[in-house]
């Protein structure tokens, strides 16, 4: 069984657009939405829910008002910023935590000479297996302001793991998030293949060399698309030049067209919505990544 | 929803690492989607502002931050961005297992008479350290990432990069934030999405305009990050990028949500190139400079009436 995962580092670039065609055109996978704290890929593969769950990625704090003796211990042992004393409370001293700030660390649950802490699993978000008219999808939501996104991520690759294995499915498409941090190394860790999607601006090809970067510390295999490249020829083939450079295999090319808009507001793929030359594009940009894979 | 009382204004003014208070107006420029323009925003306004007034622009993308492509600053300092991680002394250690059990991370292990540190798991919090009867711990640095600051045509420049591999992208916000805090504005361009690094570069701010475009994917992250700005209890107005590609859900989600639409930028050709090219569309466009000097007077108008109103505070909510 085989992960392959699609990132972009700048966000916006056509992720989602194009795993989403994927999802139409690849045989025997399931699919994961590991873009947790924006994901999209459910708006236009239309699933329904089979299976669902609480995610709790740590614990939270809470003071416990009956019990406080208002010392104050609390408010100096947070590095977090989450203690503090509201106004309401001026006369009685009595601390809250701010489950938004609060890192779960459980300082202030140790520290408190009067066991008015309470320290429990939260629930930071919820999971989803569901089916769709492309197969199975593994997806989350990740509670607003939560933390522990990276964990989210490695409970649906495991998910998806078992699911491929129970189906007997060779194969596991990934969206995954903008940036390089920790919800993008939880994506790409142990996969087999990373595809990059980049557009042809300065911002772009910023973001890629940090991405690329990202994939070889890792040593994941990569290769690179240039999303909505006629945006600007010029870069497109500067950025396909330092690449090559690099040994990075190309992939492919894809025109900007509002046809993937168009799909979007319809609630569909854009190999689906329509046969332009676009829709050409990425069929050869999906099977070139499987033989970039392959090698 | 109404606000959590935590940010009713609080008795305590000085819980933040470095004690500060601010004076500055902060304007925190979000999305949940990325790639709608926040970096296109957030740079032409402090160009815009920076012709009448001095303004400071703090870019809080650290896992991609791309708004020097943009304004070319003149780097003059650069500092490193440490996190505080444990170190054991073998002399003192008695290998008795505490550090292991307060540490909720797993990034410190007991195992026999050996102890184990695991950085990259580290979240910073201290509890190894002060519950250790030992005094068998202590704190080291560790690079995670730096900030450089400087001044680009006027406006002053601050932006955090995270080191490629680390995870702890809201320490390396949170230490661009400590930065220029009394200057008169403060733009900042935050990461996209929802979670803990958006949060640390939209807490400390005045009022945030949330950045989207009219297509299903912007629509439905609009949701999450207006929902993610209330949750925190900030005053916040939208602005609608590329608002010809698609439909008119966007707007009418708006008016429901009773949220400012203050400005709609068509999808236009010559903003695109302008952006592919690292350059700035009001400066290269007076019906762009117009447009963005209007938004900044929308911005102030809305931050003075909601001060007014009462909504918002003081800004020494949590600083």
């Amino acid at each position: 069984m085989k992960e392959i995962v699609i990132i972009s580092g700048k966000g916006g670039t056509g992720k989602t657009s194009l795993i989403a065609s994927f999802a139409a055109l690849a045989k025997g996978k399931v699919l994961v939405d590991c873009d947790v704290d924006a994901a999209d890929l459910h708006l236009v593969l239309d699933p329904s829910v089979e299976d669902e769950g609480d995610f709790s990625g740590g614990k939270k704090a809470r003071v416990l008002d009956k019990a406080c003796i208002a010392c104050g211990e609390c408010l100096t042992a947070c590095r977090f910023d989450a203690v503090s004393v509201p106004e309401a409370s001026s006369e009685s001293g009595i601390p809250v935590i701010n489950p938004i700030f609060c890192e779960g660390c459980g300082v202030c649950f140790r520290v408190c000479p009067a066991e008015a802490i309470a320290f429990e699993p939260a629930v930071n978000g919820r999971w989803f297996v569901s089916k769709t008219r492309c197969g199975p999808l593994v997806h989350a939501r990740l509670g607003i302001a939560e933390g522990n996104s990276g964990k989210l991520v490695s409970l649906l690759r495991e998910k998806a793991r078992t699911m491929a294995e129970e189906k007997g499915l060779p194969l596991i498409l990934i969206d995954g998030s903008p940036g390089i941090g920790c919800p993008v190394i939880a994506s790409i860790t142990g996969s087999h293949h990373v595809l990059v999607v980049t557009e042809p601006t300065l911002s772009g090809r910023h973001d890629l060399f940090r991405v690329l970067e990202l994939a070889s510390h890792f040593r994941i295999p990569v290769s690179l698309c240039i999303n909505k490249w006629d945006i600007n020829p010029d870069m497109t083939e500067k950025i396909e030049k330092e690449a090559g450079n690099r040994s990075i295999p190309l992939a492919g090319r894809i025109r900007y067209d509002s046809a993937v808009t168009k799909a979007q507001i319809e609630g569909t793929t854009v190999v689906e919505y329509t046969d332009a030359p676009i829709s050409g594009e990425i069929r050869s940009l999906w099977e070139k990544t499987v033989q970039n894979m392959g090698q | 929803m109404q606000p959590m009382d935590f940010f009713a204004k609080p008795l305590k003014l000085t819980s933040d690492f470095t004690g500060n208070t601010m004076k500055a107006l902060t304007i925190t420029i979000a999305s949940g989607k990325g790639g709608t323009g926040k970096t296109t925003f957030a740079t032409n306004l402090a160009s815009v502002i920076g012709k009448d007034r001095a303004v400071s622009l703090l870019d809080c993308d650290a896992e991609e931050p791309n708004c020097h492509l943009f304004l070319n600053p003149h780097i003059v300092s650069a500092e490193e961005v440490t996190i505080p991680i444990p170190e054991v002394l073998p002399e003192k250690c008695t290998a008795c297992g505490i550090c292991d059990e307060v540490c909720e991370y797993h990034a410190i292990i007991v195992i026999k008479d050996q102890v184990l540190v695991f950085p990259e798991l580290c979240h910073s919090c201290g509890a190894c350290l002060r519950f250790c009867p030992e005094g068998a711990i202590i704190e080291r640095g560790k690079t995670i990432g730096r900030i450089e600051r400087g001044n680009a045509a006027g406006i002053r420049f601050v932006h955090g990069f995270l080191n490629i591999g680390e995870i702890m992208t809201p320490a390396v916000i949170r230490r661009v934030q400590k930065e220029e805090r009394d200057a008169d504005i403060r733009i900042i361009d935050a990461p996209p999405g929802t979670s803990c690094p958006v949060i640390e570069a939209v807490k400390d701010a005045d009022f945030v305009l949330l950045v989207t475009e009219s297509t299903p994917f912007g629509l439905y992250d609009l949701k999450l990050a207006v929902d993610m700005v209330r949750q925190i209890g900030i005053p916040c107005a939208v602005a609608i990028n590329r608002s010809t590609i698609g439909d008119d859900r966007v707007n009418a989600y708006c008016r429901q949500e009773d949220i400012p639409v203050l400005v709609e930028i068509p999808d236009d050709r010559k903003i695109a190139e302008a952006y592919s090219r690292g350059r700035l569309i009001s400066e290269a466009d007076r019906e762009y400079e117009n447009l963005f000097r209007n938004l900044w007077k929308s911005i102030t108008g809305l931050v003075e009436k909601k001060r007014t109103d009462g909504s918002i505070t003081e800004n020494k909510r949590r600083s």
